[in-house]
């Protein structure tokens, strides 16, 4: 048999706490050759990767950190599914390292107690060891060995210390029963529900009593003392927003060369293929279609780098778990948990990675409203929308003298975005997701200085998958677009190709193959008829057809309206949203009847329907894959869309009937 | 034990003060989430500080901190 080998191969899983340092012992046991994936069906992490033991290469699985076997959250259910055998595709594991954080140790057994009765068995890692030592404290690692029944080694993933040990010792106890150390029995009337709990603390207590000597030095001094400052009641608040808008400014500055460059890059790959390639449809669908649309994507990939450095380092750092304790209360106000400000902050650079950090929120229905509101966030794509109206209809002009008019609308579009995310969040805690407030409990780890492989390796792991859905679903959507704006071609119309000859005036009417101009061809082409389709609808917005197209094909993505009013303007491909050409080619548009096609209002109008609208297929193909579930991303764009159509309106009717034009 | 041992909830207990936990309330998943936490009647534990808006509450247990709802402080009896 083929896959003989790989059904013969072992399966070890890591599992521990929470912040007992087993992210770093995978990385540092696995190098850079791990694999990141999803349980099937489930919104979970699956990470595996090769481990040499005892000379034969072993599958490395690393569980989802967790407090309990017990489940309570969807990460903690899969973790127990894989140790019981019960997870689809997991073999069932052959020993499980249990990862113990030496400065917490007694919580961090409790874990361990529970593996023992699965039958598998336990390699106990202790890591942080020399933190505990260094505050004074003492273990005796053969006692505590002796008195779990089970082999305990010492490590430090990265000074490499006692790896090559743990690896004998997994590789020594695969095959044999682990002793459940502790005695528990179930007819004790005087148990209660939870005497097995009561058993298994009274078993740890007597273990570290046993083994362990504590120093009266306090291990908390440290954090303590920077927590005096960083969770201060008012100073506490005002460094979380200082740290925010740092983050933000350097994720926004920092990004922009390698973006540029980015941008460059992919502008002059498409030149190259143009100008090496024979003209013809399928250079069109490279340059224009699969060039441009996937460019046009991956060019945020600094962005994401940046912003999952950030949120590693916070989260490492210990800080994140701060910020949610500062702002839980305000969040559960409007019925979201305090670590549903991290995704939210997120979104404002791209919904993505926003919407994927909401794994970190136990309770399904609290994750789900976070979800629901995160888009509504103004992301990075909306940047390029909002810089070309302001640029076209209020660069320069100024209010009080000094305020840019510019900055002012700027401000307003986040804060709309903002509050009706709050106002939608409340409904939504209110009607479809309603549920009593969720259990708040969290752990405020220790401050502790981040690993950079951690943190690397975190980067690595987010650009890939990002990466990975910019060369599919975007490549897709790329693709229908282009063809969209692309087909029929004028010659194959009938009317277009009597047209052609009107237009091409003196030109030999046996001329089929004449280029229209890519602005006449469009609206030939079936995007343009759905322009022309909608117009009544988008009429009362005060948007003309072509900027139907424009809208249409911006439901891609936001950005795309940009690129898709300058092919719809005929200004080149150079362009970009600081370009005077479009600028000025948007100021001076004219609508079929020869009306100017835009006006300050018109603009303000787009501004505000981008600000709330579900304009993104990623976010869409995000959230089907986060919810597991078709109805909510379809819930999603039916309800932003129905909210953008109606604040637009009653912007550009309010607005007309105020006198604005 | 003749010492005058006071009662009360865990969010009455003042910050700071060493307290003693008498027992966890409730027979949800909540309570028994607490328990697993290590915050089973008998073991020592602090009240930190609140955070700024009074809630949650920062709990010290076990040598490590614990963030809080009034929700959950509530069901745990404490004793000074």
């Amino acid at each position: 048999m083929n896959d003989h080998g790989k059904n013969s191969q072992l399966t070890i899983a890591l599992a521990g706490n929470p912040n007992a340092g087993k992210t770093t012992l995978f990385n540092s046991l696995t190098g850079l050759k791990q694999k990141v994936a999803n349980y099937p069906g489930v919104t979970v992490e699956r990470k595996e990767g090769p481990w040499t033991l005892d000379g034969k290469t072993v599958n490395l699985i690393d569980l989802p950190g967790l407090y309990s076997l017990d489940a309570t959250s969807l990460d903690e259910q899969i973790a127990s599914d894989i140790i019981r055998g019960d997870q689809e595709g997991v073999p069932k594991p052959d020993a499980i390292i249990a990862v113990v954080d030496a400065t917490n140790l007694e919580r961090n057994l409790y874990l361990v107690t529970q593996m023992f009765e699965f039958g598998v068995p336990v390699v106990v890692a202790l890591t942080m060891i020399d933190v505990f030592e260094k505050q004074g404290h003492e273990i005796d690692i053969e006692m505590l060995s002796a008195q779990l029944k089970t082999p305990v080694i010492a490590v430090n993933a990265k000074s490499g210390r006692g790896t090559q040990e743990l690896a004998d010792k997994v590789a020594g106890v695969i095959g044999t029963t682990p002793e459940i150390p502790y005695e528990y029995r179930q007819e004790d009337p005087n148990s209660g529900p939870h005497g097995k709990i009561f058993a298994r603390y009274n078993f740890i207590a007597n273990v570290v009593q046993e083994s362990v000597w504590h120093s009266d030095h306090q291990s908390h001094r440290v954090t303590d003392k920077i927590d005096r400052v960083l969770t201060h009641k008012f100073f506490g608040l005002l460094i979380l927003v200082a740290i925010l808008l740092l983050v933000f400014q350097t994720i926004f500055s920092w990004a922009s060369l390698p973006m540029d460059l980015l941008e460059k890059g992919f502008g002059a790959v498409g030149d190259f293929v143009k100008a090496e390639m024979p003209p013809g449809m399928l250079t069109d669908l490279l340059v224009d279609g699969i060039i441009a649309g996937v460019g046009g994507v991956v060019v945020f990939l600094p962005q994401i780098l940046l912003l999952f450095l950030f949120i590693s380092l916070l989260e490492d750092s210990g800080y994140m778990a701060r910020a949610a304790f500062l702002l839980d209360k305000l969040m559960s106000r409007v019925g979201l948990h305090g670590k549903a400000f991290l995704p939210l902050i997120s979104s404002f650079a791209c919904a993505i990675p926003g919407i994927m950090a909401t794994r970190t929120i136990e309770s399904r229905r609290d994750r789900f409203a976070t979800i629901m509101i995160a888009p509504f966030m103004s992301c990075s794509a909306r940047l390029p929308v909002y810089t070309l109206m302001i640029g076209a209809f209020f660069g320069g002009k100024y209010v009080l003298g000094f305020v840019s008019v510019g900055a002012l609308l700027m401000l307003i579009m986040y804060s709309i975005g903002i509050i009706v995310a709050i106002i939608v969040a409340a409904i939504l805690k209110r009607t479809v997701l309603k549920a009593p407030p969720p259990p708040f409990l969290m752990e405020l780890p220790p401050y502790r200085l981040p690993n950079l492989r951690t943190v690397l390796q975190n980067m690595i792991t987010r650009a890939w998958l990002f990466l990975k859905r910019a060369g599919t679903v975007i490549l897709a959507i790329s693709i229908i677009l282009w063809a969209l704006m692309y087909f029929p071609r004028s010659s194959q119309e009938p009317v277009a190709s009597s047209q052609i000859i009107e237009i091409a005036g003196n030109e030999q009417p046996s001329t089929k193959t004449i280029q229209l101009p890519e602005s006449e061809q469009l609206k030939y082409s079936y995007a343009g008829k759905l322009g022309h389709a909608i117009e009544p609808v988008i009429r009362p917005l005060g948007f003309d057809w072509k900027i139907g197209v424009a809208l249409i094909a911006s439901f891609a993505a936001r950005e795309v309206l940009v690129s898709t009013l300058s092919i719809i303007y005929n200004v080149g491909k150079e362009e970009n949203e600081e370009s005077e050409t479009l600028i000025s080619a948007v100021r001076d548009a004219k609508t079929d009847d020869g009306k100017p096609a835009w006006t300050p209002l018109t603009a303000l109008t787009l501004m505000v329907f981008f600000v709330l609208a579900m304009q993104c297929m990623s976010t869409i193909a995000v959230v089907r894959r986060e919810t597991n579930s078709w109805s909510w991303p379809l819930f999603m764009t039916a309800y932003m869309t129905a909210l953008a159509y109606i604040a637009a309106l009653i912007t550009y009717q309010g607005g007309k009937a105020l006198g604005f034009e | 034990m003749p010492k005058s041992s006071e009662k009360m909830t865990l969010t009455e207990l003042p910050i700071g003060i060493d307290a003693r936990v008498v027992a966890v309330n409730g027979e949800s998943r909540v309570t028994r989430r607490l328990l697993e936490m290590g915050v089973i009647p008998g073991v020592s534990i602090q009240k930190i500080k609140m955070a700024p808006f009074g809630d949650p509450v920062e709990i010290r247990v076990r040598g490590y901190s614990l963030a809080m709802r009034r929700t959950e402080s509530d069901a745990i009896e404490v004793s000074i």
